[in-house]
């Protein structure tokens, strides 16, 4: 336990919070990347996720883009992007692995939003005259929102989570004092910048959560399921009755 | 492509190292995951709070785990138990979701008909729940192996060797092949894995060979559990 003291005690260093490479500066990096990357990321993978989503094509796309994308070893792919870029471009060529890691959830969360919507909800709205643009905008958007915003939640920690790893082409951020830490043998700067991005990561969870009760509207949530992932989207997309109050009566 | 030839032997030692490392942490999953993810789906009241926990688990980066897990548990940090008790977390942490999401997508129809002829809870547990909640288990247990596999890579940082290794050495003598290497034969296990688990399933689960298409849903569009 002595090295938390050791970890508490260069948080609460003044001296750790002052001059160009204070904590404020590593945490402001880190959420630099982080923003960055996933707005990125929010931009390419949502047209395509809704694209996908509305018109029933690609699917096998998407599916496969999400299980590529989790076998390549993020670690590896920012060493060799560098080395190929140079090192000049480093900073570009870690935002592209960032933005590649953020894009497989957001385009799940986007796409499978629209997938889960009742068929004849949308069947529904083409009845009533709407056009494609507005069945798209008015009805499958914001009935989509509740996954979109899960994916943009998963693709947020996975890139904050590896934007840790900015560190290791001295691009600073909040994995710096890791390295430094394993560098110089000081323990309580490794645990105390560690325990910085466990707690950065948990405060942007907990801000999705809270995005997540403010931004989703009314009629969404008033039909809306305890657990969005439970039930299997087929059996939601149906309209039976969710599988959470079902499985209470086995 | 010389490169690689002339350190063949450290790539396949590596690459059997890593293989080694990954596969202990998935089967700890798995198992762990079996009661975990049962009574996270029987009780509403335990659902709840095990899933929840196991969602800010996996929310923790893996580095930052790599860093704290050893002053918690008193172990040096360069010891492989420090690497496979992060990804065994981070595995439990994946599977107990898969598990309480597989055993809802059993029908209940067909619990309810176990037991109306029968069955022990037990018995039904075993023989009608566990097997039939198996496609959605083995989509899990892929997910958990692809990942570990990669996640495994950054534990050269605090000095447990793998294929990561290749990554940290190969940057900073600024040989391209190496790393260039290490990501390949990362994705290759990846694959192997992932290709064995699927076969896997198709022989353990003879009913599911019909109508595999349709149980390839996409992926969870989250990485992190509370909803």
């Amino acid at each position: 336990m002595n090295l938390f003291l050791d970890a508490f005690a260069w948080l609460l260093d003044p001296a750790s919070w002052q001059g160009p490479s204070s904590i404020a500066v590593r945490i402001g990096e880190h959420l630099f990347y982080t923003a960055l990357a996933v707005l990125i990321g929010a931009a390419v993978a949502i047209p395509v996720g809704w694209l996908i989503g509305h018109t029933g094509r690609g699917r096998e796309i998407a599916v496969g883009v999400a299980g590529a994308a989790r076998a390549l070893p993020s670690f590896g792919l920012l060493f060799l992007f560098v080395m190929i870029a140079g090192v000049l471009l480093r900073g570009p060529s870690t935002i592209l692995v960032l933005v590649l890691l953020a894009v497989p959830p957001i385009l799940a969360g986007a796409y499978a939003g629209l997938e889960v919507i009742d068929r004849r909800v949308i069947d529904a709205a083409r009845a009533v005259g709407m056009t494609e643009w507005q069945i798209l905008w008015k009805v499958e958007v914001p009935l989509g929102l509740p996954l979109l915003l899960g994916g943009l939640r998963g693709g947020t920690l996975q890139v904050v989570a590896t934007a840790v790893l900015a560190a290791f082409v001295n691009l600073g951020g909040l994995g710096l004092p890791i390295v430094e830490g394993i560098a110089l043998r000081d323990y309580g700067r490794m645990l105390g910048a560690a325990m910085l991005i466990i707690a950065l990561a948990l405060l942007l969870d907990a801000l999705f959560a809270v995005l997540d009760r403010v931004a989703i509207p009314r009629g969404v949530r008033a039909g809306r399921v305890t657990d969005v992932r439970t039930a299997s989207p087929r059996r939601r997309a149906a309209a039976d009755p969710p599988a959470t109050t079902e499985k209470e009566t086995v | 492509m010389t490169w690689v030839l002339n350190n063949l032997e450290q790539i396949i030692e590596l690459t059997l190292v890593h293989i080694r490392l990954s596969i202990l942490p998935i089967v700890v999953g798995f198992l762990v995951s079996i009661p975990l993810g049962w009574v996270a789906h029987r009780y509403r009241h335990t659902r709840g709070l095990i899933l929840t926990v196991v969602g800010l688990l996996y929310t923790i980066p893996s580095l930052a785990l790599f860093v704290i897990l050893p002053p918690v548990l008193g172990i040096p940090y360069t010891s492989e138990a420090n690497v496979l008790i992060a990804l065994s977390i981070y595995a439990v942490a994946i599977m107990a979701r898969s598990m309480a999401d597989a055993l809802a997508s059993v029908d209940p129809d067909i619990t309810q008909a176990a037991t109306a002829v029968g069955f022990s809870s037990w018995r039904r547990f075993w023989t009608v729940e566990f097997p039939l909640a198996g496609p959605v288990l083995l989509a899990g247990l892929r997910v958990v192996a692809v990942s570990t596999v990669s996640l495994l890579t950054v534990g050269v940082v605090v000095g447990v060797g793998s294929l990561g290794y290749l990554f940290t050495n190969g940057s900073q003598r600024g040989i391209l092949a190496s790393v260039l290497a290490g990501v390949v034969a990362t994705v290759l296990i990846a694959l192997v894995f992932d290709r064995v688990l699927a076969l896997l399933g198709l022989w353990l689960m003879p009913w599911t060979r019909s109508e595999r298409r349709a149980r390839t849903s996409i992926v969870d569009p989250s990485r992190s559990a509370t909803a």
